[in-house]
């Protein structure tokens, strides 16, 4: 009896400082994007400021990149793989990302943009 | 620590119709002062063979030729001339990539100069690391020393991630530790060595690994393409100099939504399209930039 007392306050102790001590990965917010010459799909996506977010970067063909300089994010987009990036956004605004690797003719046409409201 | 330069600025400094690279130049003078001896030399970019689209150059196909005859026509020939990057516009085509490639160097065989070096640009290299360039012009990173001034060009376009590369650093840091460190650099490349804006993709993504093996060096310039336009910019000890495009002009850093070729304007045909002739001077030891333009016949 008294071992499972201990048992459930030991629980609740740790669920408690789970959710004090990481508070973002319960909230985290999960965005997919896809790249393929000379596109990212969906090329616009709308974050808030302060939530979490893990963004789950996928490619149908070659090897991309995606950067987004204003925000600070950048990542190989390697194919075969589900290629993650985790931030925070800190700041609103309009922010650009492209393709920073080379990937043929249409390369320079390869970007987007993220929305960040308060 | 980065600050932009204007030209303007450059000319109040000298009063002259160049752009003089003004600095303390001590060593330079001693590294010079051996030679004795002024020499020129002229910086081409961003020539995009295989370009076409007429809205943008009408004139794609003569564009680099009138280049040529320009430099021909100099009043003093340049000891050697030096194409920093995209020679031929990109395609995914391999065998058009090489077909370009043979149509750019048939035209500039008509240089009078023959002493040409060439660096490689993400169009010419980076869907092949630089493969067909290298069939066509040898190696894409090397160094060479002209009269007391060390010359490295710097290959930041075969990869496609735009990085100069573990490898390539470590070459670099053996080239720096044969010149000394007063000795008059200049470093070639096809892409700024700094963030001059990375939401265009004008950036080398470890261009912070070469400054930091460049920064007991107290006398070194960078001369890059990429832009299609002027700009200088002051890298803490270090200018860096873009030089304008020769087929078409591109917007400034940020100036417009997204980044695309400037259309012709048929009022001032081939504006902001020209060349770089850089006078390196002994007596006074600087390196003078003056910029020609590219006129129609």
């Amino acid at each position: 009896m008294r071992a499972s007392r201990w048992t459930v306050t030991l629980l609740l102790s740790l669920s408690l400082l789970a959710c004090t001590a990481f508070p973002a990965m319960a909230q985290e917010r999960v965005e997919k994007i896809t790249a393929k010459k000379f596109e990212f799909t969906p090329n616009e996506i709308t974050l808030k400021k302060g939530v979490p977010v893990v963004l789950e970067l996928t490619t149908l063909d070659r090897l991309h990149g995606f950067n987004c300089p204003g925000l600070k994010i950048r990542s190989d987009i390697k194919p075969g793989t589900v290629n993650t990036v985790r931030f925070t956004p800190d700041k609103a605004g309009e922010f650009t990302f492209h393709c920073d690797t080379f990937c043929g003719s249409g390369h320079e046409m390869m970007h987007g943009k993220i929305i960040v409201t308060e | 620590m980065q600050a932009g330069l204007d030209r303007r600025e450059f000319l109040k400094l000298t009063g002259l119709g160049t752009v003089v690279l003004a600095s303390s130049l001590c060593g330079w003078e001693r590294a010079l002062a051996s030679t004795q001896e002024d020499f020129c030399f002229v910086q081409l970019s961003d020539t995009h063979i295989g370009f076409s689209d007429p809205k943008v150059n009408p004139d794609f196909a003569g564009t680099l030729a009138k280049a040529v005859a320009a430099v021909n026509s100099l009043s003093k020939q340049p000891d050697f001339v030096v194409f920093t990057g995209d020679l031929t516009h990109t395609t995914d085509d391999d065998a058009e990539r090489r077909k370009r490639l043979a149509q750019f160097k048939a035209i500039i065989s008509a240089l009078k100069v023959k002493d040409v070096r060439f660096l490689p640009g993400e169009h010419d290299a980076a869907l092949d690391n630089g493969k067909a360039f290298m069939e066509f012009f040898g190696e894409t990173h090397y160094a060479f020393t002209h009269k007391g001034v060390h010359f490295i060009a710097l290959d930041n376009a075969s990869d496609p991630g735009s990085l100069v590369g573990d490898a390539q650093l470590q070459w670099l840091g053996g080239e720096l530790k044969r010149i000394d460190k007063n000795a008059p650099v200049v470093i070639l490349t096809h892409r700024p060595l700094f963030a001059l804006y990375p939401e265009w993709d004008w950036d080398t993504r470890d261009a912070d690994k070469v400054l930091d093996l460049l920064a007991p060096y107290q006398n070194v310039t960078v001369l890059y393409g990429h832009i299609h336009q002027e700009n200088h910019t002051l890298t803490g000890k270090i200018t860096q100099h873009a030089a304008h495009g020769l087929m078409y002009p591109l917007p400034a850093p940020g100036s417009v939504p997204k980044k695309a070729p400037i259309p012709w304007d048929p009022a001032q045909p081939y504006h902001n399209l020209g060349f770089r002739g850089v006078q390196a001077k002994t007596v006074q030891p600087t390196f003078a930039l003056t910029e020609y333009p590219v006129k129609g016949a």
